[in-house]
């Protein structure tokens, strides 16, 4: 009977195991790679922000390379990055909605604005703080328009 | 125009029964408008602070879309639901026709032009804060917009919530034009306060509100559910939103939060409005949530 038990508690636990580990590394590279790409866009943007909002001095150099990062980033191909399957009924580690795999005409149109605001903010970051300024709001916009209709709110 | 009298006779009769048993809808004299010039880039910016487009626009609409007021909008809340109507300047199913004494009853009072009593959906209970020049200057702007003639839907609304006539006790309990933070100001706290507890309306979803759905005006803007039922609209008080004044005017102004995430869920539409004021508007906002009183604090 004893035995049983522990039969039983070792499967339980392993069950346990098993399930923590799919929980942690259910990403799909596919996943990680579009998450990465976020984190980059927001760590260049991020040092847009902090001289936008008057928490760093102004450098057009520094702007300038964070600018062009931007640019460069929002043309990366992601063609290979959004494989069906993985949205967030999928992978309930993505906030991807299923939305996006119906209306990929629409989130490309989206993805393009992105790279026109990320554009303009390129032509804008090195000039002066004013023109960076002006830039933010085009930028943060052209965020939220995807993520408004395709990310799935937290929690 | 003789179904219009007709309509207008039965909800003139029903409106004037109410009022033996409940408070009449009260109303703005048109005499308080006297001499007030309209400006209509004040009236943009008064549209774009009060965010009438995030909930008379067309579900979906986008960029220039925002501008046709046609309504159809759906809220989901415990009491039914409710669909924006439309608010577009068509004069037979928008409010084309409307007077500015018109926009201040309804903003002011929650009174249609037919003196029936409007659903608190519609953010009277902060709108009854707006200066009557802005009314003015509203009513100007709103005239500039595209005419829609999609006829406006009806609230889906069970009893007894159904009895309009019942609200004219709802605005006794809860309808208080009177500042919430009621103390001295600088000049920008005060455009502050004006912004975020009149126009831009925020106590609406980040106050709590009570079982008959009034602000529950101690626990100013100390977060509640949310009223579709997933998950919890945060608390903006010093002690729950830890953002720098920069943060906050930042955010208003682009959606970035301090981690340079986009802003998420219905955010997204004030945002929308909010990126259209002035730099000093959105600091003035994040002035004057700095000395709103903390959620630990005792009242």
């Amino acid at each position: 009977m004893t035995k049983f038990f522990s039969f039983a508690a070792v499967g339980l636990f392993s069950v346990a195991i098993v399930g923590g580990a799919l929980a942690q590394q259910s990403e799909n590279p596919a996943v990680k790679a579009r998450k990465s790409l976020m984190s980059l866009y927001a760590f260049n943007i991020s040092q847009l922000g902090a001289m936008a909002k008057g928490e760093a001095e102004y450098n057009a150099e520094v702007a300038a390379a964070a600018a062009n990062n931007l640019a460069t980033l929002s043309k990366v191909d992601q063609s290979a990055m959004w494989p069906a399957g993985t949205d967030n009924v999928a992978d309930p580690s993505s906030r991807a909605l299923p939305a996006i795999w119906e209306n990929f005409a629409d989130v490309g149109a989206k993805g393009q604005a992105f790279a026109e605001a990320a554009a303009a903010m390129q032509a804008a970051a090195g000039q002066d703080l004013d023109a960076l300024k002006a830039a933010m709001g085009p930028l943060g916009g052209a965020c939220s328009a995807c993520h408004k209709a395709y990310r799935a709110p937290k929690e | 125009m003789r179904r219009w009298f007709v309509a207008l006779a039965i909800v003139a009769a029903l409106a004037g029964g109410a009022g033996l048993i409940l408070t009449r809808p009260s109303v703005t004299a048109p005499t308080e408008l006297n001499g007030l010039v309209p400006d209509l880039a004040q009236g943009e910016v008064v549209f774009y602070a009060a965010g009438c487009a995030a909930c008379h626009s067309a579900p979906g609409a986008e960029k220039e879309d925002r501008l046709v007021l046609s309504g159809g909008r759906r809220f989901e809340t415990p009491f039914g639901t409710f669909v924006a109507p439309n608010i577009s300047s068509d004069p037979e199913h928008g409010i084309g026709n409307w007077s500015s004494v018109d926009l201040a009853n309804a903003l002011i009072h929650g009174t249609s032009p037919s003196r029936q009593h409007y659903y608190p959906a519609f953010p009277y209970a902060s709108y009854s804060r707006i200066k009557m020049q802005d009314v003015v200057s509203l009513h100007a702007f709103l005239k500039t917009l595209p005419a829609n003639s999609a006829p406006s839907a009806p609230h889906e609304i069970g009893f007894p919530f159904n009895i309009r006539l019942a609200l004219g006790g709802w605005k006794l309990l809860f309808l208080d034009p009177d500042w919430v933070v009621d103390r001295e100001l600088t000049a920008e706290q005060e455009r502050g306060r004006y912004l975020v507890e009149a126009l831009g309306h925020c106590g609406e979803c980040h106050t709590r509100r009570n079982a008959l759905g009034g602000m529950v005006l101690s626990e100013w803007l100390q977060g509640a559910p949310n009223p579709n039922g997933r998950g919890r609209i945060p608390g903006l008080t010093p002690d729950q939103l830890k953002w720098s004044e920069a943060d906050i005017a930042e955010y208003l102004k682009s959606g970035f939060t301090p981690d340079y995430d986009s802003a998420g869920g219905e955010m997204v539409e004030v945002i929308e409005n909010t990126s259209r004021l002035s730099d000093a508007d959105r600091l003035a906002i994040a002035k004057y949530l700095k000395i709103i009183p903390g959620a630990s604090a005792v009242d």
